[in-house]
């Protein structure tokens, strides 16, 4: 009866919270190296001061050098993602906004590969990020041109922004690399944490806790803008400034993910939506509840991607979309405006 | 009926002009907005009855002129603590994502919230008064979306109430309303403004409702003021010729004695 019902989602966060440490826990036991359970969390336990490693120093290192810091950087893109989408989602108003719908990641994208190409990687999340906030910057200003911003006209301008991205994405690399340039080409447009190593798992919780951690606290302003912006004006919010703010951290954040893994579509779509259906649309609930629930479900995604046809590998952006896309028509044929 | 008490608050508005597209919506506009009464803001499609709640809401600011809460400047108070005196009903709203009555009614709560912390105990209370009051508690916890026009309107004005606002803005409230809808609606406004003195401010078609239901009505066209005072008084036959461009006819209503207004068939099918 209450508004909040805070031991539901009190429960909630506890039991996903929990899922999420068995998660990591049972993600970094997967592999094509036969490793032992209990030796690859002595092994981990080892780096963390606890005792001696059990393993040889190369199956060491394939558990603390690659396994682990893929397994993290996939529970922070993953809540990265989630928590982009959900804003996005509010903000807009439309429920089948995402950043890999609405073209963020692949701006995002093109800014990475750019400055690989140039090498000053350094610079790769900053470019990331540029590539996203000015990929959303086009497809707002396409859908917004002459008519109302309604929901299809965003997603429409999207597939432009992200075609275009992709393709340019797809050019710059094809123009520069001298080995294998296709599976680079795949890996920044469907998404892979294969490269994932502590620098990308650095990058991606950083841009979680700085951006994607304010964006929680701040969202819960969002609800104010579930009847539009005049209702959330008539409500106090500032709404200009708060879409402003709102949209940038959005990009931040997405860029920040896509220059560690890609672009991994559809987790920004999919995890919002089964969070409210859980707890409904209350943001102060939803996007933290979203967050843990992206981490746990691209962990889960990648292990497959890992593990289903080993020893070769898919793009985890395979996996997100063979999910993804079954929702996403599921959430057009029920949504009212675009019939 | 209407409370004559000078420190009910009101709104006031002097030479008040909204721009949109460099033409004059709203257009040197006076007009004052009591406590306790209900105004109706009447005219024909375009006359700018939606631009002038909307600039009462304080969302947007005038072009020109002054617009005044108990005497005060609303501008130089901060879009929350508008917020907290008026509250805003639009027409035809709906949700885009799952929502249920109950949260709906919660947003009234905005411009009350602190920023960290949740709802209180008494932001409960007030919701499951608005909803009381607005006749919802019913069906609090259906979705919006699954509403029928008259419910969802019951609801988009308890989450108004939940805002214990000052000032009742509603823009066409019985649009797209059955008759039965129409009458509770007003009577439920009419009543808050009676009970509580509240300032009702509503954008009506309905000229007879206007008459039924309002204190005050404020006649605009081409976004000025042709005329305003009470319904019996303003809407004349000759001045719902000017304004409408239809001949109308005020009978007596034969049991209640009240103006009962009736138009003529046009003679142009098209205006």
């Amino acid at each position: 009866m209450r508004t909040a019902r805070p031991p539901r989602i009190l429960l909630a966060s506890i039991t996903l919270a929990a899922a999420l440490l068995a998660s990591i826990a049972a993600a970094v036991t997967f592999g094509p190296a036969d490793i032992r359970f209990d030796e690859v969390w002595a092994s981990i336990g080892s780096h963390l001061g606890l005792g001696a490693t059990p393993l040889s120093p190369l199956r060491d290192g394939i558990v603390w050098e690659l396994r682990l810091p893929r397994v993290l950087t996939a529970a922070a893109v993953g809540a990265g993602l989630a928590i982009s989408g959900a804003v996005m989602q509010a903000i807009t108003r439309n429920p089948l906004a995402d950043p890999y719908l609405l073209g963020l990641s692949s701006g995002a994208s093109l800014g990475a590969v750019a400055v690989l190409v140039l090498g000053v990687s350094v610079l790769l999340p900053a470019a990331a990020f540029l590539g996203a906030l000015v990929a959303l910057a086009a497809t707002l200003l396409i859908a917004g041109s002459g008519s109302a911003l309604t929901p299809s006209r965003m997603i429409l301008a999207g597939i432009a922004v992200s075609s275009l991205g992709a393709a340019l994405t797809s050019f710059v690399i094809f123009w520069t690399a001298t080995g294998d340039s296709y599976r680079e080409i795949i890996s920044w447009l469907l998404g892979s944490l294969a490269g994932a190593r502590w620098p990308a798992v650095a990058i991606a919780v950083a841009a979680v806790v700085v951006i994607g951690i304010p964006l929680m606290i701040g969202g819960r302003v969002l609800d104010a803008f579930a009847f539009g912006d005049t209702s959330a004006a008539a409500l106090g919010v500032s709404v200009a400034r708060t879409r402003w703010v709102m949209l940038v951290g959005t990009a931040l954040l997405t860029g920040g993910m896509v220059s560690v893994s890609g672009s991994i579509g559809f987790v920004g779509l999919i995890l919002p939506h089964a969070v409210r259906l859980i707890v409904g649309a209350q943001h102060r609930a939803l996007l933290p509840l979203a967050a843990l629930s992206g981490a746990i479900f691209l962990i889960w995604c990648d292990t497959a991607a890992r593990a289903l046809f080993d020893p070769r590998e898919l793009p985890v952006g395979i996996v997100t979309a063979v999910i993804g896309a079954p929702v996403f028509v599921l959430l057009l044929m029920r949504s009212r405006r675009f019939a | 009926m209407i409370p004559d008490d000078e420190r009910v608050d009101s709104m006031s508005a002097q030479q008040l002009s909204v721009v949109l597209g460099g033409r004059a919506v709203v257009d040197a506009v006076d007009a004052d907005l009591r406590g306790g009464r209900l105004t109706a803001i009447l005219g024909p499609n375009g006359a700018g009855k939606s631009s002038l709640i909307r600039v009462l809401a304080g969302i947007g600011r005038p072009a020109s002129g002054a617009l005044s809460w108990a005497g005060e400047d609303w501008f130089a108070t901060s879009r929350r603590d508008r917020a907290r005196v008026a509250a805003l009903v639009e027409q035809d709203v709906n949700a885009e994502l799952p929502l249920t009555v109950r949260m709906a009614v919660a947003l009234g709560r905005t411009p009350h919230a602190s920023f960290l912390a949740g709802p209180s105990r008494r932001d409960d209370e007030v919701i499951d008064a608005a909803m009381a009051d607005a006749g919802v508690t019913g069906f609090a916890h259906r979705q919006i979306s699954t509403l029928s026009g008259g419910e969802r309107q019951r609801a988009h004005l308890a989450r108004a109430l939940a805002q214990e606002p000052r000032l009742l803005l509603l823009d066409e409230p019985t649009n797209h309303l059955d008759v039965l809808a129409q009458l509770t609606t007003l009577a439920l406004v009419r009543d808050l403004a009676t009970r509580n003195g509240l300032a009702v401010v509503a954008a009506l078609h309905d000229l007879n409702l206007a008459v039924a239901f309002a204190d005050h009505v404020v006649v605009l066209d081409a976004g000025r003021v042709r005329a305003s005072g009470p319904p019996a008084e303003v809407l004349t036959p000759d001045l719902i010729l000017r304004v409408w461009h239809v001949a109308a006819t005020v009978l007596t209503h034969p049991v209640s004695g009240a103006p009962v207004i009736t138009f003529d068939r046009p003679e142009r099918t098209h205006p």
